[in-house]
């Protein structure tokens, strides 16, 4: 075996720009500085008499409906109804989706047949499904989680199908070069190589899960979320339905947080700014 | 020994890449295909790892004939292709996958150290140069020990000083299995520094203009005279091959017919 000395020169590392700790922590919290700016002046207005916090009511009103929401456990049911529709809708959106996306971006003949339709469909705003996913499913759950599948659905099939198609030929040389088989070459080469699209779908696909769940629950249900919105309109009380739109926001950051800590582990390796953003 | 016979390559519209190319590479043997571009090297190295078909003609390494990528065949790309996903290591052990992990392991470690990347194993590709890249691709290629080694151009990438701390690597690496290699390159220096015979080539069809028995032994010293003349007319012929339109078997042939 022979001993060979490397140039210094070749040994180089290209060394990772990296933002110091500090600032960055600075930065983001500076992100908070423009709602909570707005938040306090609203609420000083509307004590000092300039302002009338009817329509708009000032964050300490928006604050207790919050708190007896969750004191009374309203919160958790409605949260609860939402999140689980949600969940089932995303579910079978996500998995109709890849396996779609999977079969029309791995067979030309598949794309043939299903893509130009499904196209087609996508053109349709999902909401005009609704009436007919009420005479067909009902007016309880199974319409409702119809919608949000049909809303996660095509995100994820647009994003598969387009990873395959865009898989780089040099790296599947690579795998035809060590002679993989069919099979080895989707775990080894073609799955790991369409996975940071596939997560960037799924992510997509379940903002706009939450986005279907507040059009179905809208439209009719007796607890959730969007009940919540509407409820708060009957009553004539913005104070619940901001409540409600909180709580959307939370709950919609927390699941899209949920996928992106259960995906990262998967892409350690990627060459990109993402940590950063 | 690496034979082509009568071997041409059309693609489906119609572009005539490879014509009649004939050449046989003895067991062991370092042979360079120089030439302008579009004169076919790549497409005749593609068709030699078994990753396009030839339309006539054969390939035979050892008298098997190439029809799809094999076993004891290892390529080395122009650019790295690494798998993005793979540490270090698992990228240089990826031709190994059928050996148990340890001694996956011990003979990954042994070609990392051998390109001067001992300690690297853990690392991601994108932590690595670029010159760095290329030598795990060099490691990958040739830890599963094949009979015929494939470059495309491994070095063209790369600056001056890293190719030829990996040329040096390169050797050193051949003198121990003493693989058959064919490499294509454009760089007639590097041609004259590793190949035993360097064949040129012209386009439009791609073939044969005339090759060039490399008549330095090894180790061979860049600056010495011998090396600049071997290197002088290897351009020499190169520089032909640019303005002569006719290969010049086929002028032998023909003066040769009309003498008789």
């Amino acid at each position: 075996m022979s001993t060979i000395e490397i140039a210094e020169a070749v040994d180089e590392k290209p060394v990772a720009p990296q933002a110091r700790p500090a600032s960055r922590a600075g930065l983001r919290l500076a992100g908070f500085l423009l709602p909570v700016i707005l938040a306090v002046l609203w609420e000083i207005l509307v004590r000092a008499g300039l302002a009338n916090g009817r329509l708009m009511p000032p964050p300490s009103v928006v604050g207790k409906t919050l708190w007896q929401l969750a004191v009374s456990g309203e919160l958790w049911t409605h949260a609860a109804a939402t999140l689980w529709r949600v969940a089932a809708g995303f579910g079978i959106g996500a998995a109709v989706g890849t396996a779609l996306g999977a079969l029309t971006g791995a067979l030309p003949l598949a794309r043939g047949l299903l893509d130009p339709t499904l196209q087609a469909l996508r053109a349709i705003p999902s909401i005009a499904w609704v009436p007919l996913f009420i005479l067909w499913f009902g007016i309880f759950e199974a319409s409702k989680v119809a919608l949000i599948a049909v809303g996660v659905f095509f995100p994820v099939y647009l994003g598969v199908a387009a990873a395959i198609l865009s898989i780089d030929r040099k790296i599947v040389e690579v795998g035809r070069v060590f002679r993989l088989g069919k099979l080895a070459m989707v775990r080894r080469v073609l799955l790991p190589a369409i996975l940071p699209d596939w997560f960037t779908a799924l992510r997509g696909g379940l903002g706009l899960g939450f986005m279907f769940v507040v059009a179905a629950e809208i439209m009719g249900a007796s607890e959730g979320l969007g009940y919540l919105l509407v409820d708060g309109q009957q009553l004539g009380r913005p104070d619940t339905i901001i409540a409600a739109i909180i709580a959307f926001a939370v709950l919609g950051k927390f699941a899209d947080g949920l996928l992106l800590a259960l995906t990262r582990p998967f892409l350690a390796w990627q060459d990109t700014a993402r940590d950063r953003l | 020994m690496l034979t082509f016979d009568q071997l041409s390559k059309t693609y489906a519209d119609g572009t005539r890449a490879l014509s009649g190319i004939d050449i046989s590479v003895a067991a062991g043997e370092i042979l360079a295909l120089v030439g302008g571009s579009g004169c076919g090297k790549t497409t005749l190295l593609r068709l030699v790892a078994g990753l396009d078909r030839p339309s006539e003609g054969r390939i035979l390494l050892d008298e098997a004939a190439i029809t799809e990528p094999r076993a004891d065949v290892g390529v080395i790309f122009q650019e790295p292709r690494l798998l993005p996903w793979l540490s270090v290591a698992d990228n240089a052990g990826f031709g190994l996958s059928h050996l148990p992990a340890a001694e996956r392991s011990r003979l990954v470690t042994g070609a990392l150290a051998r390109v001067g990347l001992a300690g690297y194993e853990a690392r991601w590709p994108r932590e690595l140069s670029g010159g760095q890249q290329q030598r795990v691709a060099i490691a990958r290629a040739l830890v599963t020990r094949p009979k015929l080694l494939l470059m495309d151009e491994p070095f063209s990438a790369l600056d001056a000083t890293t190719r030829a701390s990996l040329h040096g690597h390169l050797l050193a690496l051949w003198e121990e299995s003493r693989p058959t290699v064919v490499m294509v390159t454009h760089d007639v220096e590097e041609a004259v520094k590793l190949a035993d015979r360097i064949v040129v080539m012209q386009p439009r069809p791609g073939r044969i203009f005339d090759e060039l028995d490399n008549p330095l032994t090894r180790p061979r010293d860049r600056l010495s005279p011998a090396f600049e003349a071997t290197k002088r007319e290897a351009l020499r012929t190169l520089d032909r091959s640019l303005t002569d339109s006719e290969p010049r078997q086929h002028k032998a042939a023909e003066s040769a017919g009309m003498w008789w």
